[in-house]
């Protein structure tokens, strides 16, 4: 039996100039109730997200909170009825101390007990089981820190009702897990939570109810227990989905008994990041991948490659050439490509149109002197929009607008368009729904079996295992096995990741 | 856009509205306005001979745009400075005591008083604009490569700027009596319009140029917005940085060259002082942001346009010169406020409401 009814929100509209992006939407959610907001990018997730903390102002529609219809027009309205967010991307200040993030702007007056905010945040962090000091900068936590840093600033406002939007998409399976026992324990303590998230699982794991939005509109709520995964997917995208894992195994693109026709390969190489010098090789139309815990050196080794780190060591050939990589330019002009891990910081121009975007990469291969006219570039960034289903107004949108998964599109469509030798994949599909996912995986064998040689890196193991034919194994900023053939299995890679210690020593 | 046209009138309206070169434009039509209810004569454009002889035009809207002309091509540096590095350059002042300097220096040679020119007019502005593009190098290297924050980094050349300037003459005051230089200040005999006007839509229509046949428009953007992707995309953020801070420095040896023409002298604790403040206000009153990103080039041209404006309406309005600094002040700061997004974005609204009403 459902508990009382803590939130509803009725009827809510909201269009942005021309784009509707909710449509007569409803939520409901209960008293210690866990309930996932579902939907593909662009669904309006986020929007009814934004709607609901007073980050957007709503059209239309009326959010009702224990019984009172409630006004909220800004984050700080949210806060004091008890709405508390944590947003997929941190948005806490990273110059500033742990602390200092999880009270800042919450005290009233003027003054300020440091002493007693310092402690009561060590008191905080520790009941948590956050690895952090309440001194310490922010900045200099990993991004899993500062993301559970920034939940625990939400549950200590005694929240009502707690937004965790795409929590977990950085994180990695213990810290999950830590996250989940907290939300357990806040729903045992009546706090209803509103879960976004990609990862299925996930919602399996911990929730009791499911609403879908497609295309700005509800589609429906669910008990988990009424609407099996397959089911799920199929709502969110409006149509049945061709099984998961039909896709799998025409990966066979690579056989492993080609000749030498190695397109790149490092020797004993070591950038600033503080990994272990490694090796590394890739046939021309192999897919293979960097896998581990987060945090073990896989980003830092293909930023190597790219020259994206400083490299202090070792060196690289490309198609069997000595090649000097110092800087991202020298890799491009090679025939390399990288899409990054954090697409906020290290990927989109914010500001920018798509359209610029899209074609940046492509320019500045070109060169200063050769600028693509305007008709050139509304030609290319039409073409990926179209190719890839970019979600957006139109060209000329900034990009900082769109949805995550098609920010993270737009710059997929950005390299591509320099039609590289050598693509590196970051977590490409890292907050992106099912649907663009199986898509992403799709595209990847599809160029590999078109002669493209691609890096694939997923904090999702089911996913690595059906695009790569070779997994490398990193543990502790260090290359710890490679598994292929047979090998490529889900236990055999948590074998190799944790490892035998004592062989190594 | 055709396929609507029916209501092709109110959307290219709202565009206009929303476009970022509204609010200089507005603010020309409204000095505009003003002028022409409280006296049309302000617009009357007379033609007769100036001191030497020529004949020339004269009138208030001459006086804007030729007195305009230094700002609006500061302000085309200082664009691409600010969309760049996401700060400005408060030395610019001080840069052209220097660069009017070392024109006077090199056009004068050791004897200050010397009765002809020692060097071509030519030669001096090019020594004049190495010199000042290395000064702006010494600026943009302190900003992109020391990451010293441009108001800082740029308080250095303020500060020292114009003793650099007094230092290059001995601290003489050279005066140069052949008339050639004052053609670059002034009149060329047989055109009536001032020089400087020509400068100035010269400096404008190269950069139009530059911005269409390089992708230095691009480039600086993408640096202001985002420095680590730029990077990542192959760009040197670095050097793109350095890159606008010398063509400001080229801006500020152009801007010399017209202040030197102007007085045939240099005074140098006076010449172009609080220039640099206009360029930014020019900047700002265009519309674009002070923290970097995205530009309009022509925004921040009208921008500066609009200031002038503005100080010769106060002019003939007799506001003494003490009281002038004040005025503008608060005319800028209803400029700036209405050009905020926030407040747009409750205009628009306003405006949606009052449709309804009407409705």
């Amino acid at each position: 039996m459902r508990n009382k009814i803590l939130l509803e929100m009725k009827n809510i509209y909201k269009t942005f100039g021309t784009v509707k992006a909710l449509q007569d939407v409803q939520f409901k959610l209960a008293e210690g109730e866990v309930h996932a907001l579902m939907g593909e990018n662009g669904a309006g997730k986020s929007t009814l997200i934004k709607v609901l903390t007073g980050v957007y102002s709503k059209d239309e529609g009326e959010v009702i909170l224990d019984g009172k219809a409630v006004a909220i027009h800004s984050p700080q309205d949210a806060q004091k009825v008890g709405i508390s967010t944590v947003y997929q991307e941190i948005t806490l200040c990273p110059n500033l101390s742990v602390a200092e993030n999880m009270y800042i702007g919450r005290g009233s007056g003027v003054g300020q007990n440091w002493k007693k905010m310092n402690s009561d945040a060590k008191k905080i962090l520790e009941s948590l089981d956050i690895p952090a000091k309440p001194s310490q900068q922010l900045g200099s936590c990993s991004i899993a820190v500062q993301q559970m840093v920034a939940i625990a600033r939400a549950v200590d406002m005694d929240c009502k009702v707690l937004i965790l939007d795409e929590p977990t998409s950085s994180l990695d399976e213990q810290e999950v897990e830590k996250l989940f026992k907290l939300m357990r324990d806040l729903k045992s303590r009546g706090v209803g939570i509103i879960f976004v998230t990609h990862f299925l699982e996930q919602v399996y794991e911990v929730c009791d109810m499911i609403t879908v939005l497609r295309d700005g509109k509800f589609v429906g709520e669910y008990e988990i227990a009424d609407l099996p995964r397959i089911k799920l997917v199929s709502t969110m995208l409006g149509k049945d989905l061709d099984d998961l894992s039909d896709i799998k195994v025409d990966s066979a693109t690579y056989d492993g008994n080609d000749k030498d026709d190695k397109r790149i390969e490092a020797f004993s190489l070591v950038s600033d990041a503080g990994i272990q010098p490694f090796d590394f090789y890739i046939k021309k139309g192999e897919v293979n991948g960097f896998t581990g815990l987060l945090g073990s050196g896989r980003s830092e080794c293909v930023r190597a490659i790219y020259g994206a780190d400083r490299v202090l060591g070792g060196n690289v050939k490309v198609n069997g050439q000595d090649a000097k990589i110092s800087k991202p330019i020298n890799a491009m002009k090679k025939g390399i490509a990288y899409l990054p891990e954090d697409r906020k910081i290290d990927g989109i121009v914010g500001d920018l149109s798509v359209r610029d975007n899209i074609v940046l990469a492509l320019q500045v291969l070109k060169g200063f002197f050769k600028p693509i006219s305007k008709a050139e570039a509304y030609k290319f960034a039409d073409e990926y929009i179209k190719l890839l289903e970019i979600k957006t107004a139109s060209a000329d949108t900034p990009i900082k607008s769109l949805s995550g998964g098609n920010q993270q599109k737009c710059i997929l469509a950005r390299w591509l368009l320099t039609n590289p030798e050598y693509l590196i994949l970051d977590e490409p599909t890292r907050g992106i729904d099912v649907g663009t996912k199986v898509e992403i995986q799709k595209l990847v064998l599809k160029l590999a079996g078109e002669g493209m040689s691609i890096t694939f890196i997923s904090s999702e193991t089911d996913e690595m295992l059906r695009t790569c034919s070779r997994l490398i194994v990193m543990r502790d900023r260090k290359v710890v096995g490679e598994l292929s053939g047979d090998d490529l299995t889900q236990g055999k890679i948590m074998e190799t990741i944790a490892g035998g210690e004592g062989k190594d020593e | 856009m055709s396929k609507t046209s029916v209501n092709t009138n109110e959307s290219f309206f709202k565009k206009m509205i929303h476009s970022q070169i509204f609010i200089p434009i507005a603010a020309l039509l409204l000095l505009t306005l003003f002028n022409l209810i409280w006296d049309p004569s302000f617009f009357k454009i007379n033609i007769g001979p100036d001191a030497s002889g020529n004949q020339v035009l004269s009138g208030y809207i001459i006086t804007i745009l030729d007195n305009a002309s230094e700002l609006v091509i500061l302000a085309i540096g200082m664009t691409l400075v600010t969309a760049a590095s996401g700060g400005q350059d408060i030395s610019v002042g001080a840069a052209i005591a220097i660069a009017g300097s070392v024109i006077l220096r090199v056009l004068c040679g050791s004897d200050s008083r010397s009765t002809e020119l020692q060097a071509p007019i030519i030669v001096a502005f090019i020594i004049a604009c190495v010199v000042a593009m290395l000064f702006g190098a010494f600026n943009g290297v302190l900003v992109a490569y020391f990451k010293i924050q441009p108001m800082v980094a740029t308080l250095i050349l303020f500060t020292a700027g114009r003793s650099i300037a007094a230092w290059i003459n001995n601290n003489e005051l050279p005066i140069v009596t052949d008339v050639s230089l004052s053609y670059y200040g002034n009149f060329i005999p047989g055109i009536p319009i001032p020089t400087p006007v020509f400068i100035a839509i010269i400096c404008v229509i190269i950069i139009m140029l530059v911005l269409k046949f390089t992708t230095l428009g691009l480039y600086t953007q993408s640096v202001g917005i985002n420095e680590k992707s730029s990077r990542l995309n192959g760009l040197n953020p670095e050097l793109i940085k350095l890159l606008t801070f010398v063509i400001l420095g080229l801006c500020v040896a152009v801007a010399g060259l017209i202040k030197v023409g102007r007085f045939s002298t240099i005074n140098y604790s006076v010449i172009a002082k609080d220039i640099e403040m206009d360029a930014i206000l020019a900047v700002a009153l265009g519309g674009n942001a002070l923290g970097g990103g995205k530009f309009n080039m022509m925004a921040s041209v009208l921008g500066a346009y609009v200031i002038q404006y503005l100080t010769t309406t106060l002019y003939k309005l007799k506001v003494s010169s003490d009281a002038l600094s004040a005025y503008k002040a608060i005319v800028v700061i209803l400029l700036v406020v209405l050009s905020a997004p926030i407040v747009r974005e409750k205009l628009a609204k306003l405006g949606k409401k009052l449709k309804k009403k009407e409705a």
